[in-house]
């Protein structure tokens, strides 16, 4: 007796249908599963013999063999234990097979046969609708996720309930669609929080407008960290294709945080100095999305930029430059998304002094330059804002509270409205200055580039009808410090 | 041509050779050397000799005791510039933000005056000085202490290739040459000798600036040292230049008037009122702009602006977020 249900398993961040064919034979009772399973998968078998028997099924005590397929395609994960236990139960009849058409099931059974949500949801429900399936099986967590991709959620909580759905003998509860509700966004820190740093606030929000990348030197305990975690929030929220793009790649890598599937604030990665070059750009034998990646439509921050190993950041050159990561492997290439903003931290010396009156810096020449050749010019070449934060003094930490988050992300928001319908030109005058500041100070030609970038922000933040003087000078001066400068 | 051959010889042997070795091997060098040839190659890489014979050798360096044979040149700039009125500004190489900009501005200055600046093209102190003279539009000549076709250290390479397009690069060894530790005090005569003064801006104790100074007075030329922190170990050396009788380096007007040389007229600068108003704010220590803003009310974009202006205007530095008033007292 052979029975069949419809999976998906992950290749990148695409689903591919997976056949679960069930087959019941005479002979010795066993249980095997065929098809490149890997650990997890192989150990379903257990899971799945103990989730049919908690929910009062019957196991069938013939010579069982499940088959996954296309063959040829390596499975990975626990998501196949709903489709494999559906399989089986209906190649035994218990559940009649003629109702699995037109759907799809994905979740990892638990020991007493509850259902357990799983990652990739959203992209194996994508897989479902665009393979012409109606409906998706799934744990009840994943279903407001799976409704996003526009295919109607099963949501069960335990084998026994998708059994009884599957016999007409009971409906599921319906899933409320909307996604997310009102006030449920992530908690990003507020930047009320900062006192001072007027500088460093004015780059945030040159960089919050104008995408662009942010790095911040200064020594250490001057706030550097704190201002760059404060970025999303004044970020605008997600546009609906791009959070459905950004839930995609989370939903992949399991991070959606339950009951708000849909990824509206920009992400925020910041992964730590020791991170390997995989972890950062995503990489492993069924390549997964790295930080980059899930930094996608968000910030990627990088707290000590000089600590990382030099590969890792020069592996990151080329998402700067397209905006996605391709990983090749034998098997195929894979493309993941990764337009990030790049915020990074330094000390301006391995000893952290330099930039602190009130510290003398015991570097070396030579292990000072050695800290900065770790950072090729190529890469300082992609950060459009350099700020260097000097330490505030007692005074400035008395400072009055400043703005919230809100109110600079309305600034930020009406910024990028401005920029999709203006064509901004710089005057006459700002062109002359510019051209003056090529001349006298280091600029290069890609220096001269950002900087006329930066301007544009500036004048689209202030509302100006054309780019102008004081609009140059300003993204003049953050340019690259002399001390990172081109020597 | 006996410049010539003794400059190949000292290149080839690896020694340091100022007089006519009375060796054998010299004579037979000699003998198979081919002057023609080796003027030829060296003109294809694009370098010069000016041997110490030649009558546009700088008659400041004929005066030492232990002249070079020649110099190699590479840059655009005439052999003339060598005998221009010169000043030396040598120091640390692990300088503080202080002295480096002290090596800008007088760099600044003195090349604005109409000086040479003379320097070793090394980190911190030497590199800085050139490059405050590449800033006033000066030309600027680097004594360094390997082959003239070398750009060292590397990271100067782009200031390098700067220094060349108005300035000379020298040295008295031949393309080719490796840097060696015993070369520097070498070449840090050649660097006293060129110059009229030696300003020292900052030295460690036993830096190898000091070396620069004791040369230029042997040769009995003006020594300038910049005071600093007695309690700044930078400052120890150019402290004791002081103690022994070095004039203490105040204001530019100091050297210009020890040369006897007119100060260039003051930039004239026209600011506007946000820019106006930052500078006055601008004490005597450095600020950060956050600090500036609060003094003046403007807000951050208003005062980076204003910063920009001063600093393209000239009248204010940059180092490590700290903004500091750099037009000097005079």
């Amino acid at each position: 007796m052979l029975a069949r249900t419809v999976t998906h398993a992950l290749v990148g961040l695409d689903a591919r249908r997976v056949d679960v064919e069930a087959h019941l034979q005479g002979g010795v009772p066993a249980f095997a599963i065929v098809g490149l399973a890997d650990r997890a998968c192989q150990e379903a078998k257990e899971r799945v013999r103990s989730g049919i028997a908690s929910a009062a099924l019957d196991w069938p005590s013939r010579r069982i063999t499940v088959n996954l397929a296309p063959a040829e395609l390596r499975k990975e994960g626990s998501g196949f234990d709903l489709p494999i236990a559906l399989a089986v139960l209906a190649a035994s009849r218990q559940v009649p097979p003629e109702r699995l058409v037109g759907h799809a099931a994905v979740g990892e059974l638990g020991l007493d046969g509850g259902l357990r949500p799983v990652g990739g949801v959203l992209a194996a429900a994508e897989g479902a609708r665009d393979g012409g399936l109606t409906k998706l099986l799934c744990a009840a967590e994943c279903a407001a996720e799976a409704a996003l991709a526009g295919i109607e959620p099963v949501p069960v909580r335990h084998l026994a309930e998708a059994v009884a759905y599957l016999r007409g003998e009971r409906d599921p509860p319906p899933v409320e669609i909307s996604s997310n509700g009102d006030g449920a966004e992530a908690a990003c820190p507020d930047l009320g929080d900062v006192r001072g740093q007027e500088r460093a606030r004015r780059a945030l929000e040159l960089a919050a407008a104008g995408r662009h990348n942010l790095l911040l030197a200064g020594p250490p305990g001057t706030g550097k960290t704190m201002l760059a975690r404060r970025l999303p929030g004044i970020l605008p929220r997600l546009p609906p294709d791009e959070a459905l793009e950004v839930t995609r790649i989370h939903s992949v890598a399991g991070l959606l945080p339950p009951g708000r599937p849909l990824v509206t604030v920009p992400p925020f990665r910041a992964p730590h100095h020791t991170a390997s070059v995989a972890a950062i750009v995503g990489g492993g034998p069924n390549p997964r999305p790295g930080e980059a990646s899930l930094a996608h439509r968000g910030v990627l921050f990088l707290d000590e930029l000089a600590e990382f190993p030099r590969n890792a950041l020069e592996a990151l050159r080329q998402p700067l430059e397209d905006g996605a990561i391709s990983i090749a492997r034998v098997g195929g290439k894979l493309v993941f998304p990764a337009r990030f903003q790049l915020v990074a931290t330094m000390n301006l010396c391995p000893c952290g002094a330099r930039g602190d009156p009130a510290a003398e810096c015991s570097c070396s020449a030579a292990r000072l330059a050695a800290y900065r050749d770790k950072l090729s010019r190529a890469l300082l070449d992609r950060f459009d804002l350099l700020v260097t934060v000097p330490r505030p003094r007692a005074r400035e930490l008395e400072a009055a509270p400043a703005e919230g988050s809100e109110a600079v992300r309305t600034r930020v928001e009406a910024a990028r409205a401005r920029s999709c319908d203006n064509r901004l030109r710089r005057s006459g005058k700002a062109n002359e200055l510019l051209s003056r500041a090529v001349e006298r100070l280091p600029l290069s030609a890609r220096g001269r580039a950002r900087v006329a970038r930066v301007a544009r922000t500036a004048a689209l933040l202030a509302g100006a009808t054309e780019i102008g003087t004081e609009h140059v000078a300003e993204a003049l001066s953050f340019r690259s410090p002399t001390e990172l400068g081109p020597r | 041509m006996s410049d010539l051959a003794l400059a190949a010889f000292a290149a080839e042997t690896g020694a340091h050779v100022v007089e006519e070795p009375r060796e054998r091997r010299f004579e037979r060098f000699r003998r198979r050397f081919d002057a023609e040839r080796y003027l030829a190659r060296l003109a294809s890489q694009g370098y010069r000799f000016l041997g110490r014979s030649d009558p546009g050798f700088p008659p400041l360096l004929r005066e030492l005791h232990d002249t070079p044979p020649g110099l190699f040149l590479r840059g655009s700039a005439n052999v003339e510039l060598l005998a221009e009125p010169a000043v030396a500004i040598v120091g640390a190489r692990s300088c503080s933000s202080y002295g480096g900009q002290v090596a800008r501005v007088l760099g600044r200055d003195l090349s604005a005056a109409g000086l040479v600046v003379v320097s070793g093209m090394a980190r911190g102190v030497d590199g800085e000085a050139h490059r405050g003279a590449l800033e006033a539009g000066g030309a600027t000549v680097a004594v360094l202490g390997c082959g003239v076709d070398r750009d060292y250290p590397a990271v100067h390479r782009h200031l390098a290739r700067g220094i060349c397009e108005s300035g000379l690069v020298v040295s008295e060894y031949a393309p080719g040459v490796e840097p060696a530790p015993w070369r520097f005090p070498a070449r840090n005569r050649i660097i006293a000798g060129l110059a009229a003064a030696t300003v020292i801006v900052e030295a460690r104790e036993r830096s190898g600036a000091l070396i620069t100074a004791d040369f230029a007075l042997e040769a009995g030329r003006e020594v300038f040292a910049v005071p600093g922190e007695i309690t700044s170990s930078l400052s120890a050396g150019t402290n004791a230049l002081l103690r022994l009788g070095a004039t203490p380096l105040t204001r530019v007007g100091d050297v210009l008037e020890a040369l006897g040389v007119e100060p260039a007229q003051a930039m004239s600068l026209e600011l506007g009122d946000h820019a106006v108003a930052v500078l006055a704010a601008l004490g005597e220590e450095p600020a950060g702009a956050d600090q500036l803003g609060r003094v003046t009310g403007l807000d951050a974009a208003a005062v980076a602006t204003a910063l920009t202006e001063l600093e393209l205007a000239g009248a204010v530095a940059e180092t490590e977020g700290l903004y500091r008033g750099v037009r000097p007292p005079d």
